[in-house]
């Protein structure tokens, strides 16, 4: 192992003299053995990024690389678990340290003492390829395969309960295979084989579901000031989309809300299975107060996890709140490693940063099957200023923008998303999709639907100025049938029986509203009061 | 542990409140600093950075005669530490814990970390418990429970000291049991200062205060807020008692946040303020709470007086996205005479759907929050139509929304005296009755 000692210190970053580092070593530096990644290499010194509190560090305490990268831990027992950014396990740790989180405490992520039933698919004498699934574990309610890491002629292989700390199998060659293998955090998968998007991810959400869908393996963002709703959209997509597994990450968000989640989490029950919410949901979460550059790498983690699991077949979704806080982890490290700042200070690589990111999502082939990774991101533009770098650099990658307007949130129209500034590059292929799982009336439905919020819009300018007494009848008719569109369709109560709407009902719900609205203009042109109709 | 005291005389160079030393064997990163002025007074410092061996060094208080020959920088290797101890209750304490109100320091029973750790998301109990703060408009359309951290965001010259003193006097916990309030005055001008302290004086809990007032260093105005959260998590977690912590003006201590990341020359952010300010801000704000397992809580109430009343501004922005909700007054309700002038459109509080109901308000809390907010808000927005066309221009049913705008704003948010949530409640309802009444 080798080893140095810490030459400078400045906020979460550490310059040591440790010679023959990599970019991006994970290296363990003081007495406490603080985790950190190399993020600079130069003639005399390497300048560690640390993902703890780095108060308390003197110079010339020890520092020791490891060799390896930031990795994860992949294996049964990840669903239901709660993580931070580094994949520390904070029931354990709690259960280790008590209610507050000290530095320098590193538990193993899985449970190792939890038993599990291995269902072996080959036998002794049998020859594995790497990547190949040699037997199943179950996983609550998911049939969890097994993968072997090396490639190999099977001598021995377990069958019936066993723990992660012992071997499922043993090679003719030496070596042994475990239920749990280790990744690269930043290191994307590349022997994959990639398959364009064409399935839609239910949210439940009306707005969403009918005028913006999101595709499986697509990606959204959601950008929002303080206030117009964006966790409460996020913790309800989270809920009930139509997905496998639920990667929840609480990048630099609220404690209490992360608290929230839990216990609800906890009660609520899968509405795709009838099992508890928790067991399809992994939460990873980095609390505003907590490092910053474990925030930084918080994000790397879940989509590691989404990765492994995406490529065992399953359906995951990503929900990320927020990203901003992300880039600001970001730009707090680079100003710490003194780097030349582009954009509001944000480092020039930002963009590629989370184009690279966005670019993890997807549908891939798996043996037979597909599996898809998904990403919902939430960002939090200052002062709720669309125009700000973060916002920007995600909107050339993301396919689905769903904007939260501040004005809708005063007026408690929830979920706050603008329909007219909101758009989904998803939309033609899944109104097709739509159209002949659902109803052929879901594509003529929709653009009606636009047409009368337009129209509303447009008229509503004049309404200001003449009051809406003084518009047409026909117009009047618009405006209420719009308002009937925005208060009984668009707006979704997230803590009523309201807060899922299946596609069948979305379309029932939306046909109900246009069809009264033809049939109001039918009459009123065969001469009828418009006061007489409305008043129905 | 070092065996000797290590000090220096290794002063390179002086540039406000830092100083830069050179040749420091082992120094630690925030280690707690002691500078001997060449006169022989002492100013307690803090380790900022270190590079090779020479030293950053931030000095708590005011720099002016400090020299570089004849100064002595004590290092004490340790980090800055709180001391701690229930004898803290009825004291007031300056911005580095020097007691101001001319009693002897206690001796303290144990030294925690100023910082404090973070809680672990997973220990966390999530905050349910009503507060009463005797306020309507606060009470009854965006309640406070314990654990919540609500800040009051006001404009220059709108009476959010008479609220938060309000508050303080007021609230009360279901169970009808009394706060400790740690007080907290950051760059208060004597004035403001001697009137909190009446009130904390007047109060019936016991109060710890930390004042660091208009002239005071302003490198303290950093370290006050933490020595009194410090004191507050000791008090909640380690004590069970219920803390609700006051801090004003935050503006004043992001204010000198930026004024010490200027002198360290770092990167400005958006209005000069430093990139790391939300950091900075979560590492106050995020304090409060509840943990499962334990009695007590903290929650927090800081006050945001918003420069040139602009909520884009970003200390009220930031702080907004990380607290749960805000309290925002308007400078027009006050013109009109409506005490507490809050503007209950872009005031919200994110944890009160768990703080209402049966059992912990009244069943029909929510359903008249709600209703209230729909037909105010359509009141709000038809002003504007009036504005042009005129109130007689307008048909029946929008002039009684108008009405019914105003009427709340004179019987539901201004009040006098203080208000159970039952009467808050029951006001708000004869309200809603009043204009249907009329409707019909």
């Amino acid at each position: 192992m080798k080893s140095g000692r810490i030459i400078g210190l400045s906020g979460p970053t550490v310059s040591v003299d440790l010679p023959g580092l990599q970019l991006y070593e994970r290296v363990y530096v003081g007495h406490q053995r603080l985790a950190g990644e190399v993020v600079r290499l130069e003639r005399t010194k390497a300048v560690v990024q640390v993902y703890e509190e780095t108060r308390g560090l003197a110079l010339g305490e020890p520092a020791e690389g490891s060799g390896r990268p930031l990795t994860v831990r992949l294996g049964p027992g990840l669903l239901g678990g709660m993580f931070d950014g580094l994949q520390r396990p904070l029931q354990a740790l709690r259960r280790e340290t008590g209610p507050f989180i000290r530095s320098g405490t590193d538990p193993f992520p899985l449970d190792l003492e939890r038993s599990w039933h291995f269902s072996p698919l080959k036998s002794p004498g049998d020859s594995l390829s790497p990547g190949e699934v040699f037997g199943t574990v179950e996983e609550g309610a998911f049939v969890h395969p097994i993968r072997a890491a090396v490639g190999g002629t099977l001598a021995s292989v377990h069958r019936g309960a066993f723990t992660l700390d012992s071997p499922l199998a043993t090679l003719k060659e030496g070596g042994e295979l475990f239920a749990w293998q280790e990744r690269p955090v930043r290191e994307p998968r590349r022997d994959i084989v990639r398959l364009s998007t064409s399935l839609p991810l239910v949210t439940g959400q009306r707005c969403l579901d009918f005028l913006f869908p999101l595709s499986k393996g697509g990606t959204a963002i959601f950008p929002g000031g303080f206030g117009t709703g964006k966790t409460i959209l996020e913790q309800s997509i989270a809920k009930f989309a139509d997905v496998d597994i639920v990667i929840y990450v609480g990048c630099g968000e609220r404690g209490n809300e992360m608290a929230e989640i839990l216990e609800e989490f906890a009660t609520l029950s899968d509405p795709w299975r009838d099992t508890p919410l928790m067991e399809r949901t992994i939460v990873v979460v980095n609390t505003s107060n907590m490092p910053v550059a474990a925030r930084e790498a918080s994000i790397y983690t879940a989509v590691a996890m989404g990765e492994y699991y995406r490529d065992l077949g399953y359906d995951i979704l990503l929900l990320a709140d927020s990203i901003s806080r992300w880039a600001e982890a970001l730009r707090e490290i680079s100003s710490s490693l003194e780097e030349m700042p582009g954009e509001e200070g944000y480092p020039t690589y930002l963009g590629s940063r989370l184009s690279a990111y966005f670019e993890r999502a997807g549908v891939v082939a798996c043996g037979e099957g597909t599996g898809s990774l998904s990403m919902i991101l939430s960002v939090s533009p200052p002062g709720g200023d669309f125009t700000e770098p973060v916002t920007q650099a995600c909107l050339r990658s993301a396919g689905a923008l769903y904007l939260l307007d501040t004005a809708l949130a005063h007026r408690r129209h929830f979920p706050a998303i603008h329909w007219g500034q909101s758009y989904s590059l998803y939309e033609q292929g899944l109104g097709r999709h739509f159209c002949a799982e659902v109803s052929g009336d879901w594509d003529p439905l929709r653009i009606r639907c636009r047409e009368l919020l337009q129209q509303e819009t447009a008229l509503s300018e004049v309404a200001e100025i003449v009051g809406l007494e003084g518009l047409q009848d026909r117009d009047r008719l618009v405006m209420h049938a719009a308002e009937r569109v925005r208060r009984e369709f668009l707006c979704q109560n997230a803590y009523s029986e309201d807060a899922f709407s299946t596609p069948q009902q979305t379309l029932e719900k939306i046909s109900t509203i246009v069809a009264f609205f033809e049939d109001a203009l039918a009459r009123l042109e065969q001469g009828e009061e418009l006061d007489e109709i409305l008043k129905g | 542990m070092r065996l000797a005291e290590h000090s220096y005389r290794t002063v390179a160079a002086i540039r406000g409140p830092l100083l830069f030393l050179e040749e420091v064997f082992s120094p630690r990163l925030g280690e707690e600093v002691l500078i001997v002025y060449p006169d022989g007074s002492t100013l307690e410092g803090e380790v900022l950075r270190i590079e090779e061996s020479t030293v950053l060094v931030e000095v708590f208080g005011e720099p002016r005669g400090l020299d570089r020959e004849r100064s002595t920088v004590i290092f004490s290797d340790a980090v800055k530490q709180a001391p701690l101890s229930a004898a803290c209750i009825g004291r007031i304490f300056d911005g580095s814990f020097r007691p101001r109100d001319g009693l002897p320091m206690y001796i303290p029973e144990r030294w925690e970390p100023v910082t404090g750790a973070p809680i672990n998301p997973a220990a966390r109990a999530r905050p349910e418990q009503f507060i009463e703060t005797g306020f309507a408009v606060i009470d009854g359309l965006n309640t406070l429970v314990k654990g919540q951290k609500l800040p009051i965001f006001s404009c220059s010259g709108l009476p959010s000291r008479e609220i938060a003193a309000g508050i303080l006097r007021q609230a009360r916990l279901v169970d009808g049991e009394d706060f400790v309030v740690v007080f907290v005055a950051l760059g208060l001008t004597y004035h403001n200062y001697a009137y909190y302290l009446a009130v904390l004086e007047g109060m019936g809990g016991g109060f710890v205060a930390f004042a660091n007032l208009a002239d005071d260093p302003v490198v303290e105005r950093l370290l006050a807020p933490r020595l009194a959260l410090a004191v507050a998590e000791d008090l909640a977690f380690e004590r069970g008692m219920d803390v609700l912590v006051v801090i004003t003006d935050m503006v004043n201590y992001c204010d000198a946040l930026r004024e010490v990341s200027a002198a360290r020359e770092e990167l400005p952010g958006r209005r000069g303020y430093p990139g790391y300010l939300y950091s900075d801000l979560a590492s106050l704000y995020e304090r409060a709470g509840r943990i499962k397992g334990r009695e007590g809580s903290v929650t927090m109430l800081p006050v945001v007086t918003m420069p040139e009343d602009d909520i884009t501004h970003p200390i009220p922005d930031l702080t907004g996205y990380i607290t749960e909700g805000q309290i925002v007054l308007s400078r027009e309700l006050h013109r009109r005479g409506i005490f507490p002038p809050v503007d209950v459109l872009p005031s919200l509080s994110r944890l009160m759907q768990q703080g209402i109901g049966a059992g912990r308000t009244r069943e029909d809390h929510r359903a008249i929050a709600n209703r209230l907010y729909r037909a105010y808000a359509r009141g709000r927005d038809l002003r504007k139509l009036e504005a042009i066309v005129g109130r007689q221009g307008l048909p029946p049913r929008e002039r009684q929304m108008l009405s019914f705008a105003e009427a709340f704003e004179e019987r539901f948010v201004h009040q006098k005296g203080r208000r159970t949530i039952g009467e808050s409640l029951d006001a708000g309802l004869s309200l809603l009755q009043e204009a249907e009444g009329e409707g019909s």
